[in-house]
């Protein structure tokens, strides 16, 4: 049944393109543009210096209506843990088992509840993104064996760490970023995230925090002094 | 598809009166419409990303057939299936199959406008599987047994107090005296029942906002988040879509991001903007373990290379409703269709048919708003005009129309005889309507003079009349 279907749509196509499947040559040169990844359309808002992206990137986010803090390196677990004591939030935290949040343990501020994916009960989750976007202060967040989806996306307060040089202009750099990372193909899931969930759907009246997190905060940690993240 | 577009004459007069309706539309004005002047306005680019944007779809949907092969070719080396589908009652089999092999009882829905159009809720329930839609106003309808009236805001047609009482009926576990007025009450108690069949469902189905043929990828654009719980919490990912989606990389995809959005809610992006690829890895601790697409035909190969197939350029981002008066004054369920608006007007006749659908391209003055802010160019107007002719070519318009039409096609071949006519019916209306200037009912036109004065032609002549006298004004 698919088997014919399958047929029905392709030979659809082709006769309604009035031209039979496509020669191989023609095929080749449409794999090649596939391979090319090449750029369209880049707007001004996606280049700039490194500097500048980054200042960009914290307030797209902000514009977003995420909030940001900006710490040195080590300083991620105070940074978490001032964030929660600010909006009087839970400091259990639910933390990706990403090595580079192994800092929020040691420093005893922070109840860790669990390293990996959260229950249902979780009310704040910690991960690391790949990639934040200074376009428009979107965070790259790629799942794998340290980065749980559902961090992303469970708890009510979502707090990402993302370092400064992972800081990026566009959309096709943090696909450089992506492919870089997993040359074979995409992670199975790959969030790009901006701003805590809302919705409109009620009178067209934005509401911040539907189903997904009803808050998002960024700690963007500072590169060291010789340009390289800890 | 089945629609119900027959009576679109009728359902306008029971919409015009609608306060509800009304007070729900005229919000669309500093909603939806402002966002997107504010957002396309700060991008200075926006012009170019369209004609980007009207070329990639172009060449995706001129060599269709390679992209899709491509796509599904890397869905299946990632470890997901693909069943194509020729029509609504294939891809909706497909999706029991599916569930059935699975045991699943209840499935939860991200929004699919696909879904919609296969009317796959219907299909399931027929089947003893449950689905529960959890994007805020798909939930909402699906309460009151409605219809989508708008493509990316499903219930906008619905005021605050109905959901209100909606909920109430359908939420028996809470107090009967809760508080239950403002949006962020009723925005609370969705998130808390739709939480538990979130982490509940057997199967999670969404749509698919775009199809990445270079990875195999499906693309969700969402803001609420529920589309993402949808897919990551069940063990099966079942992905709806059709196939002018698929675009070849993640490239071209960053053009239509930048171009979506924008257009529809004003936002530069989504909250979320989701990539799947196939089922959880072995070494992921959370995901899916099954992923399936349904690719989805149902009418599109006969939209291709006809005067309708630039249409399937759209990336359903609603611009055109938004800013369509016909639309904004009547609503999306006059239209019978979950299509709506300028694009469901081209498109329904293309899906359905035009003896079910020929009053939609009739609904419209032609004015060009909606291809002047589409996002991918579709020359809407001109498409509307296509389907007119085709409607008169079949002899699909009244009688009275076609006579009517044909009577001034006879004096309009006749330029002299032509004149002569207006001259004389346009010294009469000036005479019937006197000083007044306006006449409040005319035979023939009670059509027009029911609801509104028709302002009678000004003294001094036709056009012609007074060019040949020399004047100017």
């Amino acid at each position: 049944m698919t088997g014919s279907d399958r047929d029905t749509v392709l030979n659809g196509i082709r006769a309604a393109l009035k031209r039979g499947p496509l020669p191989d040559p023609t095929r080749a040169e449409l794999d090649r543009r596939m391979a090319d990844h090449a750029a369209h359309v880049v707007p001004a808002i996606a280049r700039g210096t490194h500097a500048e992206l980054v200042r960009r990137f914290l307030e797209t986010a902000e514009a977003a209506a995420a909030t940001v803090a900006t710490v040195p390196p080590g300083s991620e677990g105070a940074a978490v843990e001032r964030f929660l004591r600010q909006h009087n939030l839970p400091t259990r935290v639910a933390v990706a088992a990403d090595p580079r949040l192994d800092g929020l343990e040691d420093r005893g501020v922070l109840t860790v509840e669990r390293r990996g994916t959260p229950t249902g009960d979780d009310l704040v989750g910690v991960a690391h993104a790949l990639a934040g976007i200074a376009e428009t202060g979107t965070l790259m967040m790629a799942s794998g064996p340290h980065s749980p989806s559902t961090l992303n996306m469970l708890p009510d307060t979502h707090i990402v760490v993302v370092r400064q040089t992972d800081v990026v202009g566009g959309l096709e750099d943090a696909w450089a970023r992506l492919r870089a990372h997993a040359p074979e193909g995409p992670p199975r899931t790959v969030h790009l995230i901006t701003g805590p969930s809302r919705t409109g759907d009620i009178e067209q009246t934005i509401q911040l925090g539907a189903h997904g997190p009803r808050r998002l905060h960024i700690v963007m940690v500072e590169d060291t002094a010789d340009g390289a993240a800890v | 598809m089945h629609v119900t577009s027959r009576q679109f004459k009728d359902n306008i007069k029971g919409a015009v009166s609608d306060a509800n309706l009304r007070h729900s539309l005229a919000t669309m004005k500093t909603g939806f419409r402002a966002k997107r002047g504010i957002a396309v306005a700060a991008l200075p680019e926006f012009e170019a990303l369209r004609d980007a944007g009207k070329a990639i779809k172009d060449h995706a949907l001129q060599h269709l057939d390679h992209y899709l092969e491509r796509f599904e070719a890397k869905v299946l080396e990632g470890g997901g299936h693909v069943h194509w589908a020729r029509d609504a009652d294939s891809a909706c089999r497909a999706v029991l199959d599916i569930c059935r092999q699975h045991g699943a009882r209840t499935v939860t829905k991200g929004k699919s406008m696909v879904a919609e159009e296969i009317e796959l809720n219907a299909y399931l329930e027929k089947n003893g599987v449950r689905p529960v839609e959890t994007d805020l106003g798909e939930y909402i309808i699906q309460l009151r047994h409605e219809l989508p009236s708008h493509i990316i805001a499903p219930a906008i047609h619905v005021r605050k107090s109905q959901v209100a009482q909606t909920f109430r009926e359908n939420h028996p576990q809470f107090p009967a005296d809760r508080a239950l007025e403002e949006p962020r009450d009723l925005l609370d108690e969705a998130r808390t029942v739709l939480r538990s069949h979130f982490l509940g469902a057997d199967v999670g189905i969404t749509g698919a906002n775009l199809l990445i043929a270079e990875t195999g990828s499906t693309v969700i654009v969402t803001n609420e988040g529920n589309g993402d719980l949808t897919q990551l919490l069940p063990r099966v990912h079942i992905v709806v879509t059709s196939i002018e989606k698929v675009v070849p990389t993640l490239e071209d995809a960053s053009t239509i991001l930048r171009l979506l959005a924008r257009s529809a809610t004003g936002q530069a992006m989504s909250s979320y903007t989701t990539f799947s690829t196939g089922p959880r890895r072995p070494e992921d601790p959370d995901g899916p373990d099954h992923f399936h697409v349904v690719l989805v035909d149902n009418g599109r190969t006969g939209m291709l290379g006809t005067e309708f197939h630039e249409a399937l350029r759209c990336i359903r981002c609603a611009a055109c409703i938004n800013h369509c008066p016909i639309y904004g004054a009547v609503g999306g369920h006059a239209y019978g269709s979950v299509y709506p608006g300028p694009i469901g007007s081209v498109i329904t006749p293309a899906l359905a048919s035009l003896e079910e659908a020929g009053s939609l391209p009739n609904a419209s003055t032609l004015c060009g708003r909606c291809e002047a802010v589409c996002p991918m160019k579709i020359p809407l107007p001109r498409m509307l005009r296509h389907w007119r002719e085709h409607e008169f070519a079949r002899h699909l318009t009244p009688p009275r129309m076609r006579w009517g039409l044909r009577l001034w096609a006879f004096a309009a071949r006749r330029p002299a005889l032509y004149r002569l006519g207006t001259g004389m019916a346009g010294r009469m209306l000036s005479r019937m309507a006197g000083r007044r200037g306006r006449l409040s009912s005319l035979p023939l036109a009670g059509g027009w003079t029911q609801v509104r004065d028709l302002p009678a032609p000004p003294p001094g002549g036709t056009f012609m009349a007074r060019y040949k006298r020399g004047q100017t004004h």
